[in-house]
């Protein structure tokens, strides 16, 4: 065989390997978008019905879903906000200062990372039964923001390695105060990091079902109507929906991704 | 350093760590903590937990049905990674050596599946495979079957599930580390006689280790707790080390024996992460 044939069968393969890869990442997506539209009525929607927008138009009329998806976006925003504001500010402070005890939290951080989401799931709700805080969308916020924070930490930290102290001092030096370089010199300069681990925070927010499902109480999120629903077989109202948020987030990621690579590039 | 200065720092300090030092203590280690000392508590008749202690959760770790799930739940675990490893190196060798503009569509395309809810992705794989389902129906259609199959329900498809979820957190790490490859170290190599697998072994293999290690980790660990994987995939017959103390939490409202199931896990993880850092791992590559 030929050199240039024999790069071709291996490009050939390599197209067809690849190809079949994608295709088993997207294949529940491509069930989920069908059902979307199955005219199918009765339990568990499985078999084909013919083609209909019915779902679409229902979806407003179930309250339960929506409100269980506007749980999801509340408690992401609340969690994401609180991680970013904690995970940064201290990002930076171990990163700047010296002090005793600091492998000790790093080791910390680590944890929530590494071990199986459901001992967190469990040890928190041990916590809050022990401490009386009712079970709901605080609880959520507060399981959120603690499996949040080393993720906005570890990004801001990436962001610090290449980070250039004396720009403080010298900001410090023209009579700016602490507070006053912090916001003006230090968060520009780490804005990218602290994106990145914002955008992270709120992605794991939005799909987490272990720690949500033990720490919700009454309270459901999207993800755990889903679980509740996969009981009896899932609607096709909530493949909508699925489909709905999958589509939003694509339109809204590759807005923000083209603005991010072309502010990157200059 | 002068006195004045060390002073000067410790208020900027405290006030800068101190918020994530609380927050870290009072909802990771203090509940890990009461985790560990509830696996040493009894039960009251009431199902409530009572602070005496006893071994006895610890004993009934070691019952023949329970050890049986531990060691399916570290085959399926160990399945699940080499299959990710074994798909997603290849994978990632093609995707990270496409050519520039095509490369950043190819690795979104991995990334955005995850958008969508993993347990309706995973009820996906359901409906797919189900008696009535769409492959089925399909083999019916074309009469390769007479009866429709079942194909869901056993450890085979709970490892499926698992390498669908898990697969991006093999892809990842995978990915950047053959980035990094220095393509004048490939030539070299070639140049100095070397033929394909030679390169492959001694020069690639070596160069992209720490990747395959942190997917492992990243891989390996989630699979021995996602139990809800195993409920929708596995239908009870492949449950992991996850079910039993989700069992324990909910419906066994046993609390002191899902915590000593749950200090199994929590050994093992510290077990295998320890095994990744003396292997030359990187805890930050862990962090995505």
């Amino acid at each position: 065989m030929s050199r240039q044939s024999k790069r071709g069968v291996k490009k050939v393969s390599s197209i067809i390997f690849c190809t079949l890869v994608y295709l088993f990442l997207f294949l529940p997506i491509i069930v989920i978008v069908v059902n979307s539209f199955n005219a199918t009525t009765s339990k568990p929607y499985l078999s084909w019905k013919g083609f209909t927008f019915d779902w679409y138009m229902k979806l407003f009329d179930n309250t339960a879903l929506l409100s269980s998806f506007g749980n999801t976006i509340l408690i992401a925003i609340c969690s994401t906000l609180l991680a970013t504001c904690i995970g940064t500010i201290a990002a930076v402070g171990m990163y700047k200062y010296k002090f005793k005890g600091k492998s000790a939290i790093d080791g910390l951080l680590y944890i929530p990372v590494v071990i199986p989401e459901i001992v967190l799931g469990i040890s928190l709700l041990t916590l809050f039964t022990n401490t009386h805080i009712p079970r709901g969308v605080l609880t959520l916020v507060l399981a959120h923001t603690t499996f949040s924070i080393p993720y906005v930490i570890f990004n801001v930290r990436a962001r610090l390695s290449g980070y250039d102290n004396s720009i403080e001092e010298a900001s410090m030096d023209l009579g700016a105060n602490r507070i006053k370089t912090f916001f003006n010199i230090t968060l520009p300069v780490l804005a990218p990091g602290i994106g990145g681990g914002a955008l992270l925070a709120f992605t794991l927010s939005i799909d987490d079902v272990i720690i949500s499902y033990f720490t919700n109480g009454q309270t459901k999120t999207y993800p755990l109507k889903v679980m509740e629903s996969i009981k009896s077989g899932v609607a096709p109202d909530v493949n909508a929906l699925s489909t709905l948020i999958l589509l939003g987030t694509v339109v809204l990621v590759i807005l923000t991704q083209s603005g991010i690579f072309t502010k990157n590039k200059q | 350093m002068s006195k004045h200065k060390m002073k000067s720092q410790t208020i900027p300090a405290l006030t800068m760590v101190g918020p994530v030092t609380l927050w870290l203590a009072f909802f990771v280690a203090i509940p890990l903590l009461y985790v560990l000392v509830m696996s040493f508590c009894s039960l009251d008749s009431h199902y409530n937990v009572q602070f005496q202690f006893t071994l006895d959760n610890y004993r009934r770790l070691f019952d023949a049905n329970y050890v049986q799930i531990y060691l399916q739940s570290l085959l399926i675990a160990f399945l699940t990674t080499l299959i990710c490893i074994v798909i997603a190196y290849p994978f990632s060798f093609i995707i990270a050596r496409t050519l520039s503009k095509k490369k950043a569509i190819l690795y979104m395309l991995v990334i955005i599946p995850f958008w969508t809810n993993s347990l309706i992705r995973i009820y996906g794989w359901r409906t797919f495979l189900g008696t009535n389902g769409w492959l089925n129906n399909t083999l019916q259609t074309l009469h390769l079957t007479g009866a429709p199959i079942e194909f869901l329900f056993n450890r085979g498809t709970t490892v499926l599930g698992m390498v669908y979820c898990l697969f991006p957190f093999m892809v990842l790490p995978l990915y950047t580390a053959i980035e990094k490859l220095d393509t004048n170290l490939l030539e070299a190599s070639s140049d100095l006689g070397a033929r394909g697998k030679t390169t492959f072994l001694k020069v690639i293999l070596p160069l992209t280790a720490s990747g395959i290690f942190s997917g492992s980790i990243m891989v390996f660990i989630p699979c021995l707790g996602f139990f809800f994987v195993s409920d929708i995939l596995g239908g009870g017959n492949a449950d992991v080390i996850g079910n039993l103390i989700e069992r324990q939490f909910q419906s066994g409202n046993n609390w002191p024996l899902g915590a000593a199931l749950s200090i199994i896990l929590i050994a093992l993880t510290l077990l295998l992460v320890k095994l990744y850092q003396k292997c030359g791992g990187d805890m930050d590559s862990l962090g995505v």
